[in-house]
């Protein structure tokens, strides 16, 4: 009874990283309210699915497991997390803000009139009091995000209803299992009574995923670009170094827009969260939607010719001087120094 | 052309009513949703007020850019399929009349700016609630299309809710509208790890994504039409010179509704219809670390190199 449940991403068998995340965190929330864990998996031949998922603490695996439901099409999918949220009613509901969570997510939520919050960057359990209403409101959570305008950061509360939906990003919350033999309970749902033809109104006829060919998430070393790096071409300077050094190139929100860098490259809140030991922030400004994706980085390093940029405040070292000057000379003295 | 008002119906009308296609006999009608947003390229300190919510006032104001990659898929079903129609419709205050008149400067047949007070504070789930409102208001709708995302939020949720709220089914991160013909429409989605192809019947809401071809520009000749353009608020506020032409050229008019005139129930729209609040905004100090000031100067550069490398920070 009003646990915290997570939707499980799937793909070839095999549960998501995001979704393991969410399960990490969903446990210590879940330690905090002395409520169960859920996981909720829709697709197609889920057997394999309890062994992922388990030794991370879920409580209940519930599952959905229909022909029809794989690959993922937002009505079928939707139908079956209403009715589960109606029939278990759960506090909390998290999934993963990729192209499968930012699709259902808002769907659900609208269909349950649950506020959703979008690329949280911290879950949090705490109370709220609504003097005007003369109200408390005991183990909320709290949906910590950027706001935009500043560095600025806004929590994010649904006071009244249920469940509290959140996406969040790969990367964010850390993966770690609780307990290689935990044991919790399976539940296979009769898929007829959840969805009805009308629900598959769309079909998929091709598809092709690939891995990504950048690894920005593994990388010890990466090396960013901002706006103030100028054009693509001179992303290339970017690309030079890191190869040399062996590091990943990524790029932030505003280089991205303006067409320097892909899409895959950006760091922040709304692109991918990076720990390596060490981060150059080149031609970035410092907001604070690119700093929660990099600040647990080791060691920063940050190169801007404004000697105020509010990057600095987070660097280990602060290089005042344009990007197209300092790079060429840390490579000329890299290659000096390891002759 | 002219635009003959459409006729008002009674919203419970509207709801139990089935979407149908006359695709032979009409074209399509599409309504492609639009929002102007703050640049968030350029913020100042004031841009949030102390609710929380953002002070558009502080700010200029842009053209969603993925709302335009949306508005040019329309065009383009626009110009393959004879005889449909794109309506532009916005929500947010008077100034976002400029979106529609842009959007008419590229080829959009008409526009609807919802504004009203009782709008201010929505969260995504009371502004796809008004929204889908308002699209009630149109006798019959074969395709909405709208961008993946706003660039003030990056929620990408006001299409899916909207989507629900019309009982219509949804395709998300659509790159290229492939056909739109009788009831079947086939779309190649871009997502994030790989592409899709996928089919569905009409009516259906579209999402948009930045990878889709970007727009076309202006059009000088509709840009001489659709220059007088405007809502009834900014006539009125404008001079009285030339009013009659709205009479003569009923094509400037902009339509403006408030709530009112999309019969939505105040309950849930605002602040009030918003399911999440916020809490509180807080100011982020960073830790300011123990750092080192260098200069670009070789004697500083090689001395950082040579410490990288020598604690296997790099190498
Ligand atoms: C909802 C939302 C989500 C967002 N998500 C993200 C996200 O995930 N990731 C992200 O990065 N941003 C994100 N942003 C955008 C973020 O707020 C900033 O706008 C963005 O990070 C700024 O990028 P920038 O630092 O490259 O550009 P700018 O702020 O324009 O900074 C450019 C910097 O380059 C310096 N510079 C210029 N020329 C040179 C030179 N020749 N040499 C050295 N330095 C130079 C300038 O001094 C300046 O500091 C988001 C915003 C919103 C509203």
């Amino acid at each position: 009874m009003n646990n915290i449940s997570v939707y499980l991403e799937i793909e070839d068998g095999i549960v998501a990283d995001v979704s393991l995340e969410l399960l990490t965190k969903g446990r210590s929330l879940a330690n905090k309210l002395t409520c169960k864990l859920e996981a909720i998996a829709i697709g197609f031949k889920l057997d394999g699915i309890g062994a992922q998922v388990f030794p991370y603490g879920v409580d209940v695996l519930t599952l959905a497991d229909d022909k029809r439901l794989f690959p993922y099409t937002s009505l079928p999918h939707t139908s079956i997390l209403v009715k589960l949220y109606k029939e278990d009613k759960p506090q909390i509901a998290l999934m993963g803000a990729t192209s499968i969570g930012r699709d259902l997510g808002p769907r659900v939520s609208s269909a349950l009139f649950s506020g959703l919050t979008a690329d949280c960057t911290s879950l949090e359990i705490g109370d709220h009091e609504d003097k005007k209403a003369g109200k408390t409101y005991k183990n909320l959570l709290y949906q910590i995000r950027p706001a935009f305008g500043g560095n600025i950061v806004a929590t994010i509360i649904n006071p009244d209803q249920r469940p509290q939906m959140a996406t969040v990003r790969e990367g964010v919350m850390k993966k770690e299992v609780l307990d290689k033999n935990y044991k919790g309970e399976t539940k296979t749902l009769d898929v007829a009574k959840y969805v009805s033809d009308s629900d598959f109104v769309v079909s998929v006829i091709e598809r092709h995923m690939e891995k990504s060919k950048v690894n920005i998430k593994g990388a010890p070393i990466v090396i960013s670009g901002g706006y103030g790096i100028g054009s693509r071409e001179n992303f290339e300077l970017l690309f030079n170094f890191a190869s040399i050094i062996g590091a990943e190139v990524g790029a932030s929100r505003a280089a991205v827009d303006a067409g320097f860098a892909d899409h895959e490259r950006q760091i922040g809140q709304t692109g991918v969260t990076v720990r390596p030991k060490l981060y150059i922030a080149c031609g970035i400004s410092g907001q604070i939607q690119h700093i929660a994706g990099m600040q647990e980085s080791s060691m920063i390093i940050a190169i801007n010719n404004d000697p105020s940029a509010p990057i600095n405040a987070i660097a280990d070292y602060i290089i005042t001087g344009n990007v197209e000057d300092v790079i060429p000379k840390m490579i000329k003295y890299y290659k000096k120094n390891t002759k | 052309m002219c635009i003959v008002p459409f006729p008002k119906f009674v919203a419970s009308e509207i709801v139990n009513r089935k979407y149908k296609l006359m695709y032979n006999y009409m074209g399509l009608k599409i309504v492609v949703l639009a929002k102007q947003v703050p640049d968030t390229r350029n913020v100042g300190k004031d841009a949030m007020k102390a609710d929380g919510t953002v002070n558009r006032a502080a700010l200029s104001a842009i053209f969603n850019p993925e709302d335009l990659n949306a508005l040019e898929q329309a065009l383009r079903l626009k110009d393959k399929y004879e005889g449909s129609t794109v309506s532009i419709l916005t929500m947010g205050p008077g100034r976002a009349a400029e979106i529609i008149r842009e959007s008419m400067y590229r080829g959009a047949d008409d526009g609807y700016l919802l504004t009203d007070r009782a709008f201010a504070g929505s969260d995504t789930l009371a502004t796809s609630y008004a929204l889908s409102c308002a699209i009630k208001n149109f006798p019959k709708v074969d395709l909405i299309i709208c961008g993946r995302q706003a660039i003030d939020g990056d929620t990408a949720q006001v299409g899916p809710q909207v989507a629900e709220k019309l009982g219509m089914p949804q395709i998300t991160y659509a790159e290229e509208i492939l056909s739109c013909s009788k009831d079947k429409i086939t779309v190649k989605r871009r997502l994030e790890k790989g592409v899709e192809l996928v089919e569905g019947k009409l009516p259906m809401v579209v999402t948009v994504n930045g990878s889709a071809p970007e727009c076309r520009p202006r059009n000088a000749k509709l840009v001489m039409k659709f220059k007088r353009a405007k809502t009834v608020s900014e006539k009125q506020e404008s001079s009285q010179d030339y009013i009659n032409l709205f009479d003569t050229c009923p094509y400037l008019n902009i339509t403006e509704w408030s709530v009112n005139d999309i019969k939505a129930d105040a309950d849930w729209l605002g602040l009030k219809g918003s399911p999440t609040k916020v809490k509180e905004i807080e100011s982020v100090v960073f830790q300011t670390k123990e750092s080192k000031r260098l200069t670009p100067d070789d004697f500083d550069m090689e001395s950082l190199m040579r410490e990288l490398i020598s604690n296997h920070t790099i190498g």
